[in-house]
């Protein structure tokens, strides 16, 4: 009796004692914003004072202080002295006309990776000094030594995204898991498509079952003509115009980036999203120094503040896109931690794919065929005569004055 | 204006203001809406209001617009003002027609391409000066003169058409010198001119985009620079705010000038009438 009393007492103990540990366990994994205080000393005594950086960013892609947000830029200011002058560029391509121009010296900038390449492979990033910015250590293993920077030292990623396909369930027979929906006749005039050629094409490739960076021309050929097949069924091609059509349930089914759907889901609650089953195209944009750069150091020490966990978790609840900083990726604060529409299942991106640095031959070809595929064919010619009609009468007018005129003046002679 | 309307002109002024003013309308209206959707209104609020006074960003994109706008259309008025009276005074005709083609080019060019050839022309002076980094202020300043200029211009040579061109000789006569003879008679006769100009220069500033693009750089941002580059998210609706409250502004500003016009036209109106019954009276007696 005495023994089987003091084994239960042994058990109770161990039970009680691995409860304890468990909770302790529990408490240790679920961590708030609160258990990564910013150690303000580190940006307060920074050799920078005094100086000025210029941040080249996407528009709206930070944390700027409205609906109660960190103003991020005005807190880098605050404890560093540093002054930040912040623009916003709309497109890669706009940003890197900036860039390559050498007009203007921005320290800091953020393309995406295609961009990245093709600005690494010129000559026009600087290798960052990692050890300027220990808040690396944050960064998810995935995105780190990308395609485009192998042995990471030109990069620090900043926001990660996918395309999926976002559909009203109100409007549609039964949930769709394919891109095909886009090319289905029984949605015709509801169907929404992007307006630039990349994501759309990338749409069309991943039906065929293509590489997003094949370089073959025939393979673009082949892409091309499905997407002519789809526009008889297409309502309207859009780029942000896509909030409003799909909030106020003008369309049925569009493709779009993950983030901004939740934006939307916001607004209307009959939408929901689906991850294709052909796979999808997988971006990240990243913080990076160009060669313009004048104040280095300072610029290392901005990118190391933007992984400042409280800081991240700040610009991912404002731009909603998934981050790469594991800190604020299990925080439990962050309102989008359980999200499986931020961060789906490992098994579903796997097989996504990223955006690669066409060649200028392939880049011409598909904006050929893009031009193409806007402006029909025949209507082409139809617009050249047109504009030969209009000629013609101007000349034909001028001509007939000119005429009258001179036999005014024999007459009145 | 005393004839009266007929019903359908009625009707085609009617549906000419609504294609005008509907889209006005409709910003207006989201811009009072409580979430950040323009297609779905769920409730009044001045939510976005308060949101564009904590903006900073789109406040300094604010000023810095409206700085460069006056900035340049000062200076463009003043320089297009000059050349204007010394195009009028030259003889030779084809040095005449030589400089408005020339200046006209920047009116005839397409905005993009005059944006880029700027742009790369001041990265080249910059080279050329061993100075990186030369896109800023200075050069948007410089481009926006450029292309407001044509538009001064020709605002303001017609007006010397119709000038008296012995005007001027009989102020002279009378004892003016030049400079006397530009400011008391010449300018106060193209006075209407240079401000219409002044106005149109100060708008086109305010409205450039392609141009500003090119030639901005990372210390000066404009106003339709930041809200253009929120495209790849959407646009914050605190931005309808603002539209809103330009809108309203410009409106109550044209009201009021009407309004001073008309005072000034009845003023002026009044005193004839006044002159004409005082000769009445001398005649009588």
């Amino acid at each position: 009796m005495n023994r089987l009393r003091k084994s239960l007492s042994f058990m109770l103990t161990l039970v009680v004692l691995f409860s304890v540990l468990a909770l302790c366990s529990v408490s240790a994994s679920a961590k708030t914003s609160e258990d990564y205080p910013i150690d303000e000393e580190y940006y307060k005594n920074n050799p920078y004072r005094g100086t000025t950086i210029n941040v080249y960013n996407w528009g709206e892609y930070i944390s700027d202080g409205s609906e109660d947000s960190v103003d991020v830029i005005k807190e880098f200011e605050n404890l560093t002295g540093i002054k930040v002058n912040y623009t916003n560029f709309d497109s890669n391509e706009d940003m890197y006309a900036k860039i390559k121009s050498g007009g203007a010296n921005y320290d800091v900038i953020c393309p995406s990776d295609y961009m990245i390449d093709r600005l690494r492979v010129e000559g026009l990033l600087e290798k960052l000094d990692y050890s300027n910015i220990p808040n690396f250590k944050y960064i998810d293993e995935k995105y780190k030594g990308l395609y485009f920077d192998e042995n990471n030292e030109y990069t620090v990623t900043y926001n990660v995204g996918y395309v999926a396909l976002i559909y009203n369930k109100t409007m549609v027979e039964e949930a769709p898991d394919s891109w095909g929906a886009l090319w289905d006749e029984q949605y015709s005039g509801n169907i929404l498509m992007f307006n630039n050629p990349r994501d759309a094409f990338a749409l069309s490739q991943l039906l065929l079952g293509q590489s997003l960076n094949t370089e073959d021309p025939e393979e673009w050929a082949l892409a091309y003509d499905k997407l002519l097949e789809q526009k008889s069924v297409v309502r309207a091609y859009v780029m942000d115009e896509v909030f409003n059509i799909m909030e106020s349930g003008a369309a049925a089914l569009a493709p779009y980036y993950v983030g901004d759907f939740l934006a939307m889901q916001e607004n209307n609650e009959d939408l929901e999203i689906c991850f294709p089953k052909e796979g999808a195209n997988i971006f990240v944009d990243s913080l990076c120094v160009p060669t313009t750069t004048q104040n280095k150091g300072a610029a290392e020490l901005f990118i190391n503040f933007m992984q400042e966990p409280q800081i991240a978790l700040a610009n991912a609840e404002y731009i909603c896109y998934a981050t790469p900083n594991t800190a604020v990726r299990w925080m439990e604060d962050y309102s989008y931690v359980d999200s499986e529409i931020l961060y789906p299942d490992e098994s579903v991106t796997e097989n996504y794919e990223y955006f690669y640095n066409l060649p200028p031959e392939i880049q011409t070809l598909m904006s050929n065929y893009w031009g193409d595929l806007k402006i029909d064919g025949d209507s082409n010619i139809s617009v050249y005569v047109g504009l030969g009609v209009f000629a013609a009468l101007g000349i034909a007018g001028g001509a007939y004055y000119f005429i009258k005129k001179k036999r005014r003046e024999k007459y009145y002679d | 204006m005393s004839k009266k309307l007929s019903g359908g002109s009625k009707l085609y002024l009617a549906v000419i203001f609504i294609i005008l003013y509907a889209p006005i309308f409709v910003l207006v209206f989201y811009s009072f809406n409580s979430s950040n959707s323009t297609s779905v209104f769920t409730g009044f609020s001045l939510h976005w209001y308060k949101e564009l006074v904590k903006d900073t960003a789109t406040i300094a994109a604010l000023r810095n617009t409206l700085v460069l706008a006056v900035v340049s259309s000062v200076i463009s008025t003043f320089i297009g003002t000059v050349t204007s009276v010394g195009l009028h005074y030259t003889k030779t005709k084809l040095y005449k027609k030589s400089v408005m083609t020339t200046t006209n080019i920047p009116m005839m060019n397409p905005d993009i391409v005059t944006g880029i050839s700027m742009m790369l022309l001041f990265v080249f002076v910059g080279a050329l000066l061993h100075k990186s980094g030369v896109l800023g202020f200075g050069t948007m300043l410089i481009a926006h003169i450029t292309f407001q200029l044509p538009y001064v211009i020709l605002n303001i040579l017609p007006r010397f058409k119709t000038m008296d061109k012995y005007l001027i000789d009989a102020a002279e006569d009378l004892g003016c010198t030049p400079i006397q003879a530009f400011t008391k008679v010449t300018l106060p006769y193209i006075k209407a001119e240079v401000l219409a100009a002044f106005i149109m220069a100060f708008t086109l500033s305010l409205d450039d985009f392609v141009i500003s693009y090119f030639v901005s750089g990372p210390t000066f941002q404009t106003l339709p620079i930041h809200i253009y580059s929120m495209t790849k998210k959407r646009v914050t609706p605190d931005m309808y705010a603002l539209s809103t409250i330009i809108f309203i502004v410009v409106f109550i500003l044209l009201v009021l000038s009407n309004m001073a016009q008309d005072q000034e036209r009845m003023e002026k109106r009044r005193i004839r009438r006044e002159l004409r019954q005082e000769k009445k009276e001398r005649e009588a007696i």
